[in-house]
């Protein structure tokens, strides 16, 4: 009976402790059973993300989706596909360098794997809350970057490798914005532990506090999962399938794998990060607006089992937005892809910190979470304005280039060089690069 | 404290397992029927010609040394951001220099062209 | 005395995949094993109670600068030439500056020797409070801008990265003449 009231309550851990006793083992023990929830999890929720993704990605496209395995819905859809990758050949090729060619797809996942040991999915429940928490969260992901030189290099084969490089080339360029965009959130909470960044967000998310913030980090976890507007890893059209061209079997469910816990993983940060986790601060915002306490989830009863709907509510919440994007953008070219980058996201966090941080010094210690909160949100707003007036002007200085460029263009036909044919073209544009060095 | 990586620890060491299951399972359940066209390197339908791994350009190890100057500044600033609370004018003062020194290197890099993808 | 067997596992581990660094002839391998040292330097930093440092060696030596030498490697024109023998004309240099670096941590450890007095093989570090660890970072954020401290190291740091960039773009890159043309 305590048993199952304590399995009710998520403190399961604590009455195994008490009925153990505090001997090493039991720790061993309890972190053993950890990760093992953990990581079933992980792999499980899987099944349910691909069905939940394409059915939402077929109602977007006006189409029925999943509907025939596992009765109306398609539910077991996706079990039917585990199955037919299980019952896949498996065999490596024989060109390809095979314990580099092996170990990629284990890298991966064991890389997705590992940054969950910190996410915290309810008060108290959490792997572990690393002081450092945020950081190895980055640490750890950085590890996937690997897997794909690995895969890319041990498959042998040319599209595989250029699909590699261009993956990893992506995946770096976009963790700059990623790793400096989180900063500001660690700076206002004081500490890079996932619980502690919670604790901060009790009356003002951080979304609502650094929306930029969460914009830049929104933007960038899209591009480091390979979703789309950015899944240039996989450009069917271009390199046929990227780094995993030639995986089959369930060596290539491992890639997919990876792909949709780190999503999932993403949401789930992102909730933490910037929505409170499992806490309520939009509900907190309100009572404490009109001066009553907040309500703190880790001191109530079932406080564990509400912060764990709460938080699962916000991870597929966000995951949703995933969903949605990848419906309604087209996919970006390379070159857009990295010019965003560097000559966007990069300089714009770069900005974002160091306003955030002076910002932040500046504001008058006796001023409440709310006060502050409210100056943060100012200068964020402003940042952000600003953003949109410079891409104005510099967006209409490109239009004007090019409207000018057009017009010489016909001006200098009109006056009959029609017969030309051919030489007219080199003509045309060297005339055009005339008139945009004179401006 | 090293009871938190333990956990970490027994993490890594179970991590494995959970690839590992199916991609064993993958191996036993399904055929093994090998032949030299099969595990020819995929590509146009052609044997492929030449090796794999050739010479890329510049532009990848650029993009590559921009990121880890990034990333080493980044190190840096993680702690600063954890401390915040207990630093003075003067520190901030100083982190601001040394973000302002890096943008002037990310500067110059897009003044070269060098951010150019061609 | 878990954690001497986790030490010797992370020794064997650096020191086996070192080796296979300078051995290895082809050198995409040999960048591969040493990320595998890194990996086991970083599980050193765990076993210190140094997480901040275990994670940064992540973030920095494997997820950058590895990718940087991979990078480096495939632009090189005959990286892929398994036949390249492993040492070159200059291993009696090489060797020279290993020695110079072996005997200056000879004297190093030499200093602290012998580590704790008593129970040497249980116990070779002096333990540390929990509430130290667990303020280690936001310690370490203050001492790298408090100037009694790493202000100027910090500072510097900062330079050298810019040097670093300057410079290799001005390297590997085509002059600006060239490149306009």
């Amino acid at each position: 009976m305590e048993f199952l009231k304590s399995l009710v309550e998520l403190t399961l851990f604590d009455y195994l402790r008490q009925v153990w006793g505090n001997a090493a083992w039991v720790e061993v023990v309890l972190d053993i059973i950890g990760v093992v929830v953990v990581s079933t999890f992980c792999l499980l929720v899987v099944v349910f993300l691909i069905w939940l993704e394409r059915k939402v990605i077929a109602r977007i496209q006006d189409r029925i989706g999943p509907n025939r395995v596992g009765g109306k819905y398609g539910l077991l859809q996706t079990v039917a596909d585990v199955l037919k990758l299980l019952s896949k050949e498996s065999f490596t090729p024989a060109d390809a360098d095979k314990p580099a060619y092996n170990a990629a797809p284990f890298l991966i996942v064991i890389s997705a794997l590992l940054m969950w040991a910190v996410l915290p999915f309810a008060p108290g429940v959490v792997g572990v809350d690393l002081n450092i928490g945020l950081f190895y969260i980055l640490s750890v992901s950085s590890i996937s970057v690997v897997s794909l030189l690995l895969a890319g290099w041990g498959s042998n084969n040319k599209y595989a490798l250029l699909g590699a490089f261009r993956s990893v080339a992506q995946l770096v360029s976009y963790e700059v914005p990623m790793i400096l965009s989180l900063v500001v959130p660690i700076l206002l909470a004081r500490s890079m532990s996932t619980q502690d960044i919670i604790g901060a967000q009790l009356v003002a998310p951080f979304m609502f506090v650094v929306p930029l913030s969460a914009i830049i980090f929104f933007i960038s976890s899209l591009a480091e999962t390979g979703r789309t507007p950015f899944d240039l890893l996989e450009a069917e059209s271009e390199i046929v399938a990227g780094f995993h061209t030639e995986y089959s079997g369930m060596k290539f469910g491992m890639f997919f794998l990876a792909e949709f816990m780190s999503t999932l993983f993403m949401s789930g940060l992102f909730a933490v990060v910037y929505w409170g986790g499992w806490s309520l601060p939009i509900l907190n915002m309100i009572l404490s607006l009109f001066g009553v306490t907040p309500i703190d989830l880790s001191v109530i009863a079932f406080g564990r089992l509400i912060g764990l709907v709460v938080f699962f509510v916000k991870m597929f919440a966000v995951y949703f937005v995933y969903i949605w994007i990848r419906g309604t953008l087209p996919r970006v070219r390379v070159d857009q892809l990295l010019n965003f980058n560097w000559k966007f996201l990069v300089p714009l966090t770069l900005v974002l910190v160091l306003v955030v941080a002076v910002v932040d010094k500046l504001i008058p210690a006796e001023m409440g979470v709310l006060g502050r909160a409210a100056i943060h949100l100012m200068t964020n707003l402003l940042i952000g304005f600003g953003t949109i007036e410079v891409l104005r002007q510099s967006a209409r200085r490109k239009r004007l280039l090019v409207e000018e460029v057009e017009t010489a263009v016909s001006h200098h036909d009109d006056h009959g060089h029609g017969d030309h044919g051919h030489d007219d073209h080199g003509d045309h544009a060297m005339h055009g690069a005339d008139v945009v060095a004179a401006h | 404290m090293l009871s938190d990586w333990q956990f970490i620890a027994i993490f890594v060491v179970l991590a494995p397992i959970f690839p590992a299951a199916p991609v064993i399972l993958n191996y036993v359940l399904g055929p093994k029927k090998p032949n030299p066209i099969k595990q020819e390197t995929y590509e146009c339908g052609i044997e492929t010609i030449g090796s794999s791994w050739i010479q890329f350009k510049v532009q990848y190890y650029i993009y590559a040394l921009v990121f880890v100057v990034f990333d080493i500044e980044a190190v840096f600033l993680f702690p600063i951001a954890a401390a915040y609370g207990q630093l003075g004018l003067f520190a901030v003062m100083e982190t601001v220099l040394f973000i302002f020194l890096l943008a002037v290197g990310l500067l110059y890099a897009w003044g070269r062209g060098v951010l150019e993808w061609v | 005395m878990a954690e001497q067997i986790i030490f010797v596992i992370l020794a064997v581990l650096t020191i086996g995949s070192a080796l296979a660094v300078v051995t290895n002839r082809n050198l995409f391998r040999s960048a591969l094993a040493l990320m595998v040292t890194f990996l086991g330097v970083a599980g050193f930093y765990v076993l210190l109670e140094a997480g901040f440092l275990a994670a940064s060696q992540l973030l920095v030596y494997i997820g950058a600068i590895s990718i940087l030498i991979i990078f480096a490697i495939m632009m090189t024109r005959r990286m892929m030439q398994t036949s390249e023998a492993s040492f070159n004309a200059q291993w009696g240099l090489g060797l020279f500056a290993a020695m110079v670096v072996l005997v200056i941590l000879g004297f190093v450890i030499g200093n602290y020797w012998p580590l704790a007095p008593a129970d040497m093989f249980l116990q070779t570090r002096t333990p540390v409070s929990d509430a130290v660890i667990e303020n280690s970072v936001v310690e370490l954020g203050k001492a790298i801008v408090s100037p009694n401290a790493f202000v100027l190291p910090f500072e510097l740091a900062s330079i050298l990265l810019l040097a670093a960039l300057i410079g290799s773009i001005v390297v590997a890159w085509p002059p600006q003449e060239e490149n306009e043309a």
